[in-house]
């Protein structure tokens, strides 16, 4: 694959394109040698505390089915609970880089803490897995040879879904999300790939997150008739949201669509009101893969519970991870980093590869709520790729 | 715009602003009469979502759960009051706002411990599902406009209550002068108590009724203090109507500046409350 | 404000001098925790300055302010505004802006609600800090609710040279702890010129201050500026050093966190609330390594404390060094009264 036959040279390379990113590598004590130390920063408490645990569930599972190794390595984890705290992510970050010397660090969530996370892996060198937060910075102004991502960017779920709707015939399409970077972000993805085709965004509502009051909003949707409403909300707000929706006597008159996360994990509370809501992501639970059935399979005997979106994506970090050092035979960084970035992986999701600045390159699906299951009725884009806008890694091979 | 929408986001703000009355009358309550900055009545807001939450979790309807956490919201406001305000009294302000937000850490660990940290909705019960069409596309949740209609029954019932009644008398007689109502054998300390009390009720009452509404989750009391915080400042410390008043004019700006500036709705309300304090620098009804 | 007893100087100072030397003997003590440590007691001495700044207003002239937050974090947000995207600013441009709109602010906040008295006063505070809160929450600038990113520690360069690396965590320990330093010994001075006395007096009696002249409104809104403008610096460090400002930081959690480290430290004493902040993060840190649940202990803690021990730590010093230097007792009361809070409190 690779065209470098040195892959220090080709980090370096990436070093130099990133421009300060990783030009501070330092010579840092690690584990033992022949240990692999891994730090899961993730959220174990606040908000996000179920997708944090999923996350973990995900990744250990790969560990096991690997026997527990990476390579010839053995494996030493450290957890860090970051509660979602962005303020206080940097201190956490910098104790599993500098106090714990791990040699990877896994997560998170919360794109502020994420944020936080890149700065620190940017300037420390430290490989940093994410394995859900889609801020499309990571992957692009701030993106760096040791920053991976197995998960999305923001922008994609919401081009596929941009895309679609146009074949769909839709024209006219009011957006509303939550004023927070994942929202802008997602309904910036629908807005590209929409009007690049020709269709009209006629007007964007935002709500401060994480507020779930609609009503003002809903009442001039109902004035406007659009085509379709595109929203971005997730957990609580995409329950009250789907539900206010459907009160508000819009639901059989205006289709709703969004970005995945308005069906995911929700269904249940949300019962009758979310039929029909169309949606794009890069996984659903009812994919018809033999991949998925297996992975799934493992996952509640291991588990006890049926994994979800969150699962897969800790799983997949953990399988990038392990191919890498396969591929290298080493935990050596510059190494490993060169052999990470061209892993290529048969996820539960469906076959991803990593970009040129290392975001999945993956299926987006078309999904649609029916009997209370997120089915799959067709692929919203194939192999969609992140543009990785302000990465300078895009343009080495 | 047109006549319908217009009229359509006013009932909206309307809506809102009975909903924020009925927390704030609560707060104003406590103030005038009793003298006492409580800043856990937001967590008292929380407490009684919550409440509505879990109880009907396990009865499925709202209107039972409402009556059965009801008394425990009340006795809750009285063993608060009893061993902790009840010290308060003849101490200064400063000390309230301490014990109080002593009181917000621990309800907010609380929840966390009993209830966890997810979100949760609740159903809205069967009779008031479903919608009014008020124009050929939207249609008016029942359920929003039978809490409209609960609120504004309860503030004519507190208005009556507190210019009409013996009781109503005791308590604004608490407000002017403390030593005369003692002097006429009444106990102030139960007043205080049953005060603080209904309060505590009417604000866990609120959390409940607008738990189908809002969904239930972490932290939603504390920006619901803040608010009523704006409420009382415009309306004038202690002063029912001011509430009333206060609580229509925030539910309308927020709703018409989420409408027509939506970055600066939530700030509006505050852009309000500074306008009120530079013309009335006690609030409207003080 | 009195001088302090002879042994409480010499506690302080030696405690001083332990701190200072931490960088010196800290990785002996706490060894791979070295660097998590030496962060750790920069953003407690920023808090510090917090406090201290804010016993004016609380402990010294009796204004019962929950805005503090505000100020900190709106010159925060000023040096993310005003520095360069995509380079690291300079000082000599960020720190004036920042401290500026601090003060400004303070200033605005200060005119309109300065006439207010009581639970009236503590509500305004609290609404317009909010205000400044939802701004910044609710907007597009400065990354609305999801916060932004200084994109480096200001250069503090001089004619092209280079003359503090604030990036280096050492080098800011030492301006941090300097700082603070600076802003208690600036307010001892200030509190002990005449200036001090009156606000004093506006604790104890506002209308006998009127009845010798002085328009206490002026001296109030002097002080609330004054105080807001050093929450702005301590802001300016806190950015500083972590390089990220989120809504937060301006919420008013944090100003009431930061009032409990006065009461916690003690009330009008200055040197109380610098012991209240390091105490009040002690706590906090040992409460979170015991529990997922720190907010209950805390809770406890605090009601604890405002019921049984009104006088904070200043106030458990002071009796152990009045034991110490067997000062008469008559005396030792009186003090106890400034350094505590008014035994008498009248509701309005």
């Amino acid at each position: 694959m690779s065209v470098f036959k040195h892959p220090g040279a080709f980090v370096r390379k990436l070093a130099v394109g990133a421009s300060m990113a990783a030009a501070t590598m330092l010579p840092l004590s690690q584990a033992a040698a022949d240990t692999i130390k891994i730090g899961y920063m993730l959220p174990y408490s606040g908000t996000f505390a179920q997708l944090g645990e999923m996350i973990t569930d995900g990744f250990n599972l790969a560990l096991k089915e690997n026997g527990g190794k990476i390579g010839d390595y053995d494996v030493e984890i450290v957890t860090l609970d970051d509660e979602s705290n962005a303020g206080r992510a940097t201190r956490n970050m910098q104790q599993l880089v500098s106090g714990e010397n791990v040699d990877v660090v896994v997560g998170t969530v919360h794109s502020g803490v994420a944020m936080a996370m890149v700065r620190v892996a940017r300037q420390q060198g430290t490989i940093l897995i994410i394995p859900n937060a889609g801020l499309d910075a990571a992957t692009r102004q701030l993106c760096g040879p040791n920053i991976f991502r197995t998960s999305f960017s923001n922008w994609q779920p919401g081009y596929a879904m941009g895309h679609a709707a146009y074949e769909r015939g839709y024209r006219n399409v009011v957006t509303m999300a939550w004023r927070y970077g994942a929202g802008q972000e997602s309904v910036a993805g629908f807005k590209e790939a929409f009007e690049e085709l020709g269709g009209t965004v006629t007007r964007e509502f935002y709500v401060p997150f994480p507020e779930v009051e609609f009503q003002a909003q809903l009442t001039e949707i109902a004035s406007m008739q659009p085509d379709a409403v595109y929203v971005f909300f997730a957990g609580g707000g995409a329950v009250q949201f789907v539900r206010d929706y459907a009160a508000a006597g819009l639901k059989d008159r205006v289709p709703l669509i969004g970005a995945g996360f308005i069906t995911e994990g929700t269904l249940q509370a949300q019962g009758e009101a979310a039929e029909g809501v169309l949606s794009a992501l890069h996984y659903s639970e009812a994919l018809d893969t033999e991949e998925n059935q297996a992975f799934r399979q493992a996952f509640h005997d291991e588990y006890g519970k049926y994994p979800d979106i969150y699962a897969v994506q800790g799983y997949d970090a953990a399988k990038l991870l392990i191919e890498g050092v396969n591929q290298a035979g080493t935990k050596s960084r510059d190494d490993l980093i060169h052999a990470m970035r061209n892993v290529e992986l048969s996820s539960p999701r469906g076959p991803i590869t990593m970009s040129r600045s290392h975001n999945p390159i993956q299926n987006m699906y078309l999904r649609e709520v029916q009997n209370g299951e997120n089915v799959v009725i067709g692929t919203a884009y194939e192999m969609l790729e992140d543009p990785g806008t302000g990465c300078a890694m895009r343009d080495v091979n | 715009m047109d006549l319908s929408l217009f009229l359509i986001q006013t009932m909206n703000g309307v809506q809102y602003g009975l909903l924020l009355f009925l927390i704030a009358s609560g707060l104003t309550l406590i103030f005038g009469i009793m003298h006492i900055i409580n800043l856990a009545h937001g967590s008292l807001y929380m407490v009684g979502a919550y409440l509505a939450f879990w109880i009907s979790s396990y009865t499925g309807n709202l209107f039972l759960s409402i009556l059965l956490g009801l008394p425990i919201a009340i006795v809750l406001g009285i063993v608060i009051e009893r061993f902790l305000i009840q010290r308060l009294y003849d101490r200064d302000h400063l000390d309230q706002v301490l014990l109080t937000f002593g009181l917000i850490l621990i309800f907010d660990a609380m929840q966390s411990i009993i209830w966890g940290n997810d979100v949760h909705g609740v159903p809205i019960p069967d009779a008031l599902r479903g919608g009014i069409m008020l124009t050929e596309n939207l249609a008016y949740p029942t359920y929003r406009l039978f809490v409209s209609g609960v609120c504004l029954a309860i503030a004519v019932g507190m208005f009556l209550l507190i210019q009409k009644t013996r009781l109503g008398m005791i308590v604004r007689g608490g407000a002017s002068n403390r030593e005369m109502v003692s002097a006429l054998g009444i106990n102030i300390r139960w007043v205080y108590t049953l005060v603080f009390a209904a309060g505590a009720g009417l604000t866990a009452f609120a959390g409940m009724i607008a738990a189908p509404i809002s969904s239930v989750y972490p932290g939603m009391g504390n920006s619901i203090l803040i608010i009523c915080f704006v409420v009382v400042v415009i309306g004038g410390l202690g002063s029912i109507k001011g509430a009333f008043l206060g609580a229509l004019m925030v539910g309308l700006v927020y709703t018409w500046g989420t409408v027509l500036v939506p970055q600066f709705a939530g700030a509006a309300v505050y852009a309000l409350m500074a306008a009120v304090l530079l013309w009335k620098p006690r609030g409207l009804f003080a | 404000m009195r001088s302090l007893p002879r042994s409480v100087q010499v506690f302080l100072l030696a405690l001083t001098v332990l701190l200072a030397f931490y960088p010196v003997f800290g990785e002996m003590l706490v060894g791979d925790r070295y660097d998590y440590w030496l962060q750790k007691l920069t953003s407690v001495m920023i808090l510090a300055i917090m406090a201290v700044s804010l016993d004016l207003l609380v402990g010294v002239t009796g204004m019962v302010s929950i805005a503090h937050a505000a100020f900190f974090g709106l010159a925060g947000y000023t040096m993310v505004m005003v520095a360069p995207e995509w380079d690291a600013g300079s000082i000599w441009i960020l720190l004036p802006a920042a401290v500026l709109a601090a003060a400004l602010a303070a200033l605005v906040m200060g005119v309109l609600i300065i006439r207010t008295h009581g639970i009236f006063f503590i509500m305004a505070t609290i609404a317009f800090s909010q205000m400044i809160y939802y701004i910044f929450h609710d907007s597009d600038f400065a990354g609305g609710s999801d916060g932004t990113y200084l994109f480096g520690a200001p250069t503090v360069e001089l004619f092209g040279r280079e003359l503090l690396n604030l990036s280096d965590r050492v080098t800011l320990f030492y301006v941090t702890l300097v700082s603070l330093l600076l802003v208690y010994l600036l307010l001892r001075t200030m509190l002990r010129a005449p200036f001090g006395r009156v606000l004093f007096g506006i604790k104890e009696n506002e209308e006998r201050v009127r009845a010798m002249g002085y328009n206490p409104l002026y001296y109030k809104l002097v002080a609330f500026v004054i105080g807001g403008t050093l929450a702005g610096f301590a802001g300016v460090l806190s950015a500083t050093q972590y390089q990220f400002i989120d809504p937060s930081q301006v919420n008013w959690h944090l100003s009431a966190e930061v009032l409990i480290m006065v009461i916690l430290g003690g009330l009008g004493t200055l040197w109380g609330p610098i012991l209240g902040a390091f105490a009040f993060e002690g706590l906090h840190y040992w409460f979170s390594s015991m529990t997922r649940y720190w907010e209950l202990p805390m809770g406890v803690v605090v009601i604890l404390m405002v019921l049984v021990l009104p006088k904070g730590i200043a106030g458990g010093v002071m009796w152990v060094a009045d034991k110490l230097e067997r000062r008469p007792s008559q005396k030792v009361q009186r003090e106890e009264t400034a350094a505590g809070r008014p035994m008498e409190v009248k509701h309005d």
